[in-house]
């Protein structure tokens, strides 16, 4: 009951604002697109066609937006990549969704020693420049769309966990916890049902701000070669096979860059929506 | 001031020792040996590599050996190109990498204050939400994007200036590549100064500034910046690691010889030396900046230092 109330608590301002709205209508589009899209199409996302090399986007043989340097379909390879990039974001934040929060609610519940070793460690890897050492990972392991998620999750749960931490520490001297262990409730389903709804909203705010970042760490390793690997397309890949065919083919690279922004785009109002909607000083 | 100073150059060590003793194990865990090829070798020659490249020693012995060879300012030789040590490639492409990225940061400096203090000033009017707007935009498209789009409009389109970096006369060639590289920067820089000048602005000090009639051009002058600006001095850290990942990207598209394309011929080649010791490099690097970060933060605000 407690999960319903907070999320009710964040969706009813958020459908007032127009930004948000348009944000959401339109990651919901796309990502409706990149599902339905390519079974809707005759061609798929890695059949060949050598006659068919570099062709405009034509309405005619089905090819919405051209065709690239080995004759395959764009419009289905690029909502494929979509595809991969939405579900890398999702399970990259996903997991530093699950390590962040858990992280962040022990130390700021436990408090003392615990917390303070906890913090720590946060700090000292906080000093590290990360995306060089998933670069590394990604150099020295075999590639695998597995390695992409765990990589990037791994590395973007450090901000949630000090954000949930602080936010753990002030409820937990609030009356209605006091109340809840009087009554003897257990210290887990004091975490879980007490403090963690009260967190919801500004965890789905910074959650929303970590998706553009691993959508924006995966297309970043997948233009270097070194994330999503062929046949197989991410938005990432789709840029760099784009900017290699330019001269002669713009739109290859102009249909996945422009994709690709757009999502950031939306994603990036939504965040400072949320955010400005959850901070009491925007508020007119 | 120097209790402060010397406590975060103190702290400072184990996160270099971490960065390298991280990068190393993880190279090392690698599956397979950097030599594993089709050519099977007789055991001989095998045993005569292994040893050159001290691939016979026990691992903590081969960590040291390469810690000191590190602090001593030689990261060993690459696996790849067999006639050149890594101090060799990186000391031939740094130049080319630290021009590149300090022209960046300089025009995203300039443009970016300028461009987030008008928005401040002329806060609500149409110029502040085209800056807004203009802001958000650089924010959320990537390098990846941002530096293709513009090589196929000014360079591949208009010729305006050359697509590569061999053809191009000096100057025009550097001109793309630094707009590319500082674009996301100055957006960046830009959404901080204004927001932190509206706060600056809106504090109780300046209203007392205006109640003694002050002109607004001599308060924000002579009381408002320099509070302002100080929030982007924490920025400079993230902006680095901006720019160097950014020069990854804009040396590939350009082909500019620098870190960024040793970096992705390295990986691409799975040059395991090369691509350690740009690590390192790159690491020190911003770990060293952040330092320096610091310590200019507890020179100009003196609340810091008592933390």
């Amino acid at each position: 009951m407690s999960w319903v109330i907070a999320l009710r608590r964040i969706v009813a301002p958020a459908s007032s604002n127009r930004l948000i709205v348009f944000s959401v209508t339109m990651l919901v589009a796309i990502t409706i697109l990149a599902i339905a899209g390519p079974l809707l199409s005759p061609h798929s996302h890695f059949a060949t066609n050598l006659d068919g090399r570099l062709q405009l986007p034509t309405l005619a043989g089905w090819h919405l937006f051209g065709t690239d340097e080995l004759g395959r379909d764009l419009f289905v390879r690029t909502l494929q990549g979509t595809r991969v990039t939405l579900l890398v974001a999702i399970v990259a934040s996903a997991v530093s969704f699950v390590i962040g929060v858990s992280y962040g609610a022990i130390a700021g519940f436990v408090g003392g020693k615990t917390d303070a070793i906890m913090m720590r460690i946060v700090d000292v890897m906080y000093a590290l420049p990360y995306i060089f050492f998933v670069i590394l990972l990604m150099v020295v392991f075999e590639r695998s769309l597995v390695l992409v998620f765990i990589a990037i999750g791994a590395v973007n749960w450090l901000d949630m966990a000090r954000i949930v931490r602080g936010q753990t520490m002030s409820l937990r001297e609030k009356e209605f916890v006091d109340a809840a262990r009087l009554f003897g409730v257990s210290r887990t389903a004091i975490i879980f049902r007490h403090i963690l709804p009260n967190l919801l909203g500004t965890v789905v705010v910074y959650l929303t701000l970590t998706i553009p970042q691993a959508i924006l760490m995966e297309s970043f390793l997948s233009f270097l070669g070194l994330g999503v690997q062929e046949p197989d397309a991410s938005l990432g890949t789709l840029v760099n096979a784009g900017v290699g065919q330019m001269e002669q083919a713009p739109w290859m690279l102009l249909v996945p860059a422009t994709l690709l922004a757009l999502m950031l785009f939306c994603f990036n109002f939504l965040g400072d929506g949320l955010r400005d909607l959850a901070d009491p000083r925007k508020q007119k | 001031m120097l209790r402060y100073a010397l406590k975060r150059v103190v702290g400072a060590i184990p996160t270099l020792f971490l960065v390298v003793a991280l990068a190393f194990l993880m190279v090392r865990a690698a599956p397979g040996g950097p030599f594993d090829s089709e050519r099977v070798l007789p055991p001989e020659v095998a045993a005569n590599i292994q040893r050159a490249y001290h691939l016979d020693e026990s691992l903590p012995q081969q960590f040291l050996r390469y810690l000191s060879g590190v602090l001593h300012g030689d990261l060993g030789p690459s696996f790849r190109y067999s006639d050149y040590s890594v101090g060799e490639l990186i000391r031939a492409s740094f130049p080319l990498s630290a021009r590149l990225g300090i022209l960046a940061l300089l025009l995203a400096l300039i443009v970016g204050i300028a461009a987030g203090l008008v928005g401040a000033i002329r806060r609500d009017t149409f110029t502040d939400r085209v800056v807004s707007a203009v802001a958000m935009t650089g924010v959320s498209v990537p390098v990846i994007v941002i530096a293709p789009v513009l090589v196929l409009v000014f360079a591949v389109q208009l010729g305006w200036v050359p697509a590569g970096w061999s053809g191009g006369r000096d100057v025009a060639r550097w001109i793309l590549p630094v707009i590319a590289l500082a674009l996301p920067q100055i957006a960046f820089i830009a959404r901080i100064t204004r927001s932190s000048m509206i706060d600056v602005l809106e504090s109780e000090f300046i209203r007392t500034a205006r109640a003694q009639g002050l002109q607004t051009a001599t308060i924000i002058r002579h009381h408002a910046m320099k509070p302002a600006l100080l929030p982007l001095l924490s920025y400079l850290g993230p902006a680095v690691v901006g720019l160097i990942t950014g020069a990854i990207v804009v040396e590939k598209i350009f082909g500019i010889p620098g870190l960024g394309y040793l970096f992705v011929q390295g990986a691409q080649n799975r040059d395991f030396t090369l691509i350690l010791g740009l690590v390192i490099l790159y690491g020190t690097l911003i770990v060293v900046f952040n330092l320096a970060v610091d310590l200019l933060y507890g020179v100009l605000d003196p609340r810091i230092r008592r933390r």
